[in-house]
């Protein structure tokens, strides 16, 4: 079966920076892909090279088994991309950029459709208004419908929900979530960890311009399935001071191998006289997953440091 | 393509059925590049105050300094008013200039707004490119051009017919297409608005002036009469004049090899340049 988009040792450099180093994989057809990293990872770099903006300095990279570089007309006629940067043509109304974007793709007398865009975009009331006018938000429904209108199989947008309103980012899970549905393949760039963990079946993670995991959500989540407790009290039984991973006052956080330790725990509190005014468990999420494979920051404080603090 | 839900709309399946075919090779897709052509053509209408009646005033404007200044100086044995005389060298300039406005500005516009992205994923071949961009600075040319003309009918309405319209029109076009390459070769090379400033105040501006716009290089010191020759906007100016008067510096077919030249080594590297996604693709 033809991969929605496929990676084949995708290298790139920009003067001293390697800003994709050997990248390689495969998205299938309907996938919700989501691709991850901290800023700098080369994640644009990588979506880039797909609609043909960055040219890959060796490897290849196919969308619908379309060479980006060699069967680009294709390729690009396969392929929706939503730009991180809120752009847009100062000249036109809404639906000139629709149609003047859909004529760009070599379609024509498709108004129908174009409403049926601007209607699940809530954009019919804007249609007819200059771009500059519109919000930022407006804008940038615009650009995914820009992405669409060429009804693309595969659909790559690239930290869509950044810098948006939390009504407006619901309101693009659930309508990306139904292009999904629908067909299509998508591939996410993001920071927000709970949108990839949210909506993504399969999840890449960049540093630094290589894929440093790429698993599904479940699968990478797994290795890591300790809990961690967040324990309110005055004090934290002397026999489970070697599995506390942070204190704040009166907060402590602890870990637990499994969900049965919290059993011994309570235990031990009891034991100790202990009081506890509030007590949560965490689930390990995507969250610390990244923060240990990208190593990038510290979603939980080193082991020694935070039992020399305690101790 | 792929198990898409089959609740499509009459809507959506008319897309579907105009995607579903291949492309193959790198074929230059005209409704792609058309819609190119009619964007740029709106941008500049969408402000034709400004893209074109402007242009036309301030030819007329010299139009009025130069003939009320230098009315008594002689052209080509009197046997035009130097009036006469100024207006073709006055359209062909407003032509040039106008052509070269619109794809540099158009491109460097983009830029700034980063709103070529849009065209850029897009299945446009670079020749789709060139035309769209290049065609939209001659017709903005062409239109300012024709707008000159009809203004200077007031003052010269012995132009109502040239002697020669062939010329005319094939030294406009031709003119008009080499300043919308160096448009978009400008416009492609610029980062900010500054060096596309200075393009165009230092080549562009003295190589029209210094041309033979205002007068006939005949009249010229010998050195810079030679200098003249140099200069490719003065073939230009000089084979359009011709069509106006059948009287020209040097011979029309002349000044046609020496343009038609410029032209075609413009249009490769002008294509080669995008091809290659000079400064677009990175």
């Amino acid at each position: 079966m033809t991969c929605a988009v496929e990676f084949q040792a995708v290298s790139r450099r920009f003067g001293e920076l390697q800003a994709l180093d050997d990248i390689s994989f495969q998205i299938a057809p309907g996938e919700f892909f989501g691709l991850l990293g901290p800023n700098g990872a080369g994640k644009t770099t990588l979506i880039s090279v797909l609609g043909g903006l960055v040219r890959p300095d060796s490897g290849r990279a196919f969308v619908m088994g379309h060479d980006v570089t060699t069967d680009y007309l294709n390729s690009r006629r396969s392929l929706g991309v939503v730009p991180q940067e809120v752009v847009f043509d100062p000249f036109l109304t809404v639906r000139e950029t629709l149609r003047f974007q859909a004529g760009y793709f070599g379609l024509r007398r498709v108004d129908d459709w174009i409403d049926e865009i601007l209607h699940h975009l809530s954009l019919t009331d804007k249609a007819d208004k200059n771009m500059r006018t519109l919000s930022g938000g407006m804008k940038r429904r615009v650009l995914v419908g820009q992405a669409l209108v060429h009804k693309p199989p595969v659909i790559v947008l690239d930290e869509p929900t950044a810098g948006v309103d939390v009504e407006l980012r619901h309101a693009l899970w659930a309508f990306i979530s139904r292009l999904n549905k629908e067909g299509h393949t998508i591939l996410l760039t993001t920071h927000y960890l709970q949108e990839a963990e949210t909506l993504c079946d399969r999840i890449a993670m960049l540093k630094l311009g290589r894929v440093v995991a790429l698993d599904h959500k479940q699968k990478l989540l797994s290795p890591f399935e300790m809990m961690m407790v967040r324990l309110t009290a005055a004090r934290v039984p002397v026999s489970w001071l070697p599995r506390l991973r942070g204190a704040e006052g009166q907060s402590f956080l602890i870990e637990l191998k499994s969900l049965d330790e919290l059993e011994a725990l309570l235990a031990a509190l009891r034991a100790d006289n202990i009081a506890i005014k509030d007590l949560q468990v965490e689930q390990t999420d995507l969250e610390q997953v990244f923060l240990r494979l990208t190593g990038s920051g510290e979603a939980l404080l080193p082991t020694e440091i935070r039992q020399g603090e305690s101790s | 393509m792929n198990g898409r839900a089959n609740s499509e709309t009459a809507a959506a399946k008319k897309v579907d059925a105009q995607m579903t075919h291949e492309i193959t090779g790198n074929r230059l897709l005209k409704k792609s590049w058309h819609m190119l052509f009619y964007k740029e053509v709106l941008r500049f209408r969408r402000v034709s105050f400004q893209t074109v009646a402007a242009p036309v005033i301030m030819a007329l404007l010299y139009l009025l300094i130069f003939s009320h200044a230098l009315g008594k100086v002689s052209v080509f044995g009197d046997r035009v008013s130097y009036t006469a005389f100024l207006v073709p060298g006055l359209i062909m300039m407003s032509v040039l200039q106008n052509a070269f406005a619109n794809t540099s500005s158009s491109l460097i516009q983009s830029k700034m707004a980063g709103n070529m992205i849009f065209f850029l994923l897009a299945p446009i071949t670079p020749w789709g490119f060139f035309l769209a961009y290049v065609l939209a600075g001659v017709l903005r040319g062409v239109v300012v051009g024709f707008g000159v003309w009809l203004a200077a009918l007031y003052f010269a309405p012995e132009l109502w017919r040239p002697v020669s319209p062939g010329w005319v029109i094939a030294f406009g076009f031709l003119g008009g297409a080499i300043l919308a390459m160096l448009g978009v070769i400008a416009g492609l090379w610029s980062e900010k608005f500054d060096q596309l400033a200075t393009f165009q105040n230092f080549i562009i501006m003295p190589m029209t002036f210094l041309s033979g716009v205002f007068y006939s290089v005949h009249s010229l010191p010998d050195f810079w009469f030679k200098a003249s020759h140099l200069n490719p906007f003065f073939y230009m100016i000089d084979g359009f004049r011709y069509g106006f008067f059948g009287e020209s510096d040097v011979s029309p077919w002349l000044n046609l090899t020496f343009v038609g030249i410029v032209c075609v080594v413009l249009t490769w590297g002008t294509w080669a340049l995008i091809a290659r996604g000079w400064k677009l693709r990175i």
